[in-house]
């Protein structure tokens, strides 16, 4: 009936309007129409290139191939079999692994640490010891590498001058005057890598943590007070398992985030310059970037790091499912 | 009788004080870098360089920051056209991720169609995949696009990378919109955007306040897409390409660096004070990338 009246009296572009909306509702397409400008945007963003990445690496795509020099041929999994085969593959793995393997559990500990001792100062005092902690965690990514390539710098460094100070019993008997912590070795470049990272991501662990705690009835702890329990014992038996589904995620996201970590360690590193203290985001972005380019070569570890972060994710959406995100 | 115990109170009261110390303790630790960052940037370069560096500025100058804004230390501009070009960027990107952000959570949040589920769980993937793995694609798609070395390429790839997070935050701000309001105002006359604009939008401004500020700093933050599309194009820097282009010169200048890592900072501390209440609620199933 509506439907008539509109088209008796309405124009022809209101009744075309109204049948296009009739047509919307039929299909119950309206969800959809909602969806397409997000996904055209992702599309262009995320699955074109991740496409790409996937077709250049079964080709030989490099230098001769982009000037047009050489056409474009399908090589299998040549250049998976090469990345497999080639050292400085594996020693990036090595590198990334380990970073994460340090880096995760260390953040964690501090960001727990500080958690609890936020929920247990006073008002005013946690209120200041957070703000520090929304400093670091604000400060920009490339700030924070510049400054503490700044702290760490051989001339005139802070650290570097401290250390000097210190008593050798205390801290070996390096000369550590002009000592250069980003091009002498990976295990140095990773050791600042460390302290800076655990510097900007402990907050959002221990803001993550502290909110996990505020949910934790109150009678517990008075109740484990008064049985006399350890502190030791009342995180692993009371604080632990009711916060367990937080602490996954805070793993998970962790892991993530340090196997993916490249503005801290391209800076810090030095660039492309040292190619012993890559790790694998290092290590793809030179296959793009560095002249020769080989696209093709990218391209397998694109698609190697991806699947590897892939497994990690597929844990993180179930935790995330289970928490009932998806409800 | 010797050993008399300590009684309850003063136990409290000392372990109150102990906890305090270490309250202080961690806030030092903490703000020690940033305080070195900004004493750095007042120091003139004779103290910066001094053999026993001291940690405030004997003679606190505004040289370096002057010399940042003057374009002289870094060579390639004055600072204000790198904070011109970062917030044009920023805002612009904001503003189309939100808006394509708040679609697409009104139809996660009110309709229940085949691929819901699935849509929601693809966003979590990719938010997850690693910026340097598609960094080469990326470059070669924008590249044939023509949207190399300016700013539109950089708002695209941004916009769409704030989407994921925005998507799962704003739906449940969504979800709490009463599905009677939007009934009623369909029941008296009103059209589909009519109460998009009318009702929707202003009830979920909060949620956009914070999905916003979410990408601003994303965005604002970036710099490995920013660093490979930009190249040599000094005058499209970003904010962070142009500490990064200033830092790799060679003969590094800490006192003009710091005072431009300062002001690069400035305004993302700013935003994380003003959003402090909520920089937990959503985000650790969303998450703020560190």
């Amino acid at each position: 009936m509506a439907e008539t009246v509109a088209q008796l009296h309405g124009t022809p572009a209101a009744s075309r309007g109204a049948r296009a909306g009739a047509f919307v509702r039929r299909h119950r397409l309206a969800p959809y129409l909602l969806l397409v400008p997000a996904l055209g945007g992702l599309a262009l963003v995320f699955f074109w290139p991740l496409v790409q990445m996937l077709l250049y690496s079964f080709q030989n795509y490099g230098l001769p191939q982009v000037t047009g020099a050489a056409p474009v041929q399908w090589v299998g999994f040549g250049n998976f079999s090469s990345t497999f085969a080639d050292s400085e593959f594996w020693l990036s793995l090595r590198i990334t692994v380990a970073f994460a393997v340090v880096v995760v559990p260390l953040t964690l500990a501090v960001g727990t640490l500080v958690g609890l001792l936020l929920n247990r100062l006073g008002p005013k005092m946690s209120g200041f010891v957070a703000i520090t902690a929304l400093l670091a965690w604000a400060t920009p990514p490339v700030a924070g590498s510049v400054l503490f390539y700044w702290l760490f710098n051989p001339d005139g460094g802070l650290v570097d001058w401290t250390l000097s100070k210190m008593p050798h019993w205390l801290v070996g008997s390096t000369n550590w005057a002009g000592y250069n912590w980003t091009t002498t070795g990976a295990l140095q470049a990773y050791t600042v890598l460390t302290v800076l990272v655990v510097w900007t991501s402990f907050p959002f662990i221990a803001v993550s943590v502290l909110a996990g705690l505020k949910t934790v009835p109150a009678e517990l702890y008075e109740a484990a007070r008064i049985d006399g329990a350890s502190p030791w014992r009342v995180f692993w038996r009371i604080t632990y398992p009711l916060l367990k589904p937080i602490f996954l995620v805070l793993l998970l996201l962790s892991v993530i985030w340090d196997f993916n970590i490249f503005t801290q360690t391209y800076l810090l590193v030095g660039g492309l310059a040292n190619r012993n203290e890559f790790n694998l985001g290092l290590y793809i972005y030179d296959k793009g970037f560095t002249f020769p380019p080989s696209y093709g070569l990218g391209g397998a570890l694109a698609i190697i790091f991806t699947l590897i972060l892939l497994v990690i994710t597929v844990g993180y959406v179930r935790a995330s499912v289970r928490q009932g995100a998806l409800t | 009788m010797i050993f008399t115990r300590v009684s309850p109170r003063k136990a409290r009261q000392a372990r109150k004080i102990g906890l305090n110390a270490i309250g202080v303790l961690v806030a030092l630790v903490t703000l020690f870098p940033i305080f070195w960052m900004v004493s750095t940037a007042f120091k003139p370069s004779q103290e910066i360089y001094s053999l026993t560096p001291s940690l405030l500025p004997a003679h606190p100058t505004f040289g370096n920051f002057s010399q940042v804004i003057s374009g002289q230390a870094s060579g390639i501009g004055t600072v204000w056209l790198f904070f011109r070009n970062s917030l044009a960027v920023t805002l612009a990107a904001v503003l189309i991720s939100s808006f394509l952000a708040l679609l697409a959570s009104v139809a996660v949040a009110r309709f229940r169609f085949r691929f819901r589920a699935s849509f929601l769980i693809m966003l979590l993937i990719v938010q997850m995949i690693p910026g340097q793995a598609l960094i080469i694609g990326l470059f070669r798609e924008f590249d044939q696009l023509n949207l190399l070395q300016n700013l539109l390429g950089l708002v695209i790839v941004y916009a769409a990378q704030a989407l994921p997070v925005s998507i799962w935050m704003l739906r449940n701000f969504v979800a709490t919109v009463p599905r009677e309001l939007d009934e009623a105002a369909a029941i008296d006359g009103a059209g589909a955007v009519t109460i998009f604009w009318r009702i929707l939008l202003p009830l979920v401004a909060p949620g956009l306040v914070a999905t916003s500020i979410f990408a601003f700093i994303t965005a604002y933050n970036e710099f490995i897409v920013a660093l490979t599309f930009l190249g040599q194009a000094h005058s499209t820097y970003t904010l962070p390409i142009y500490v990064t282009y200033f830092f790799g010169r060679g003969g590094a200048e800490w006192g003009p660096i710091m005072a431009a890592s300062t002001m690069y900072t400035i305004p993302v501390v700013i935003f994380f004070l003003i959003i402090r209440r909520r920089l937990v609620s959503g985000l650790v199933a969303g998450a703020v990338k560190g």
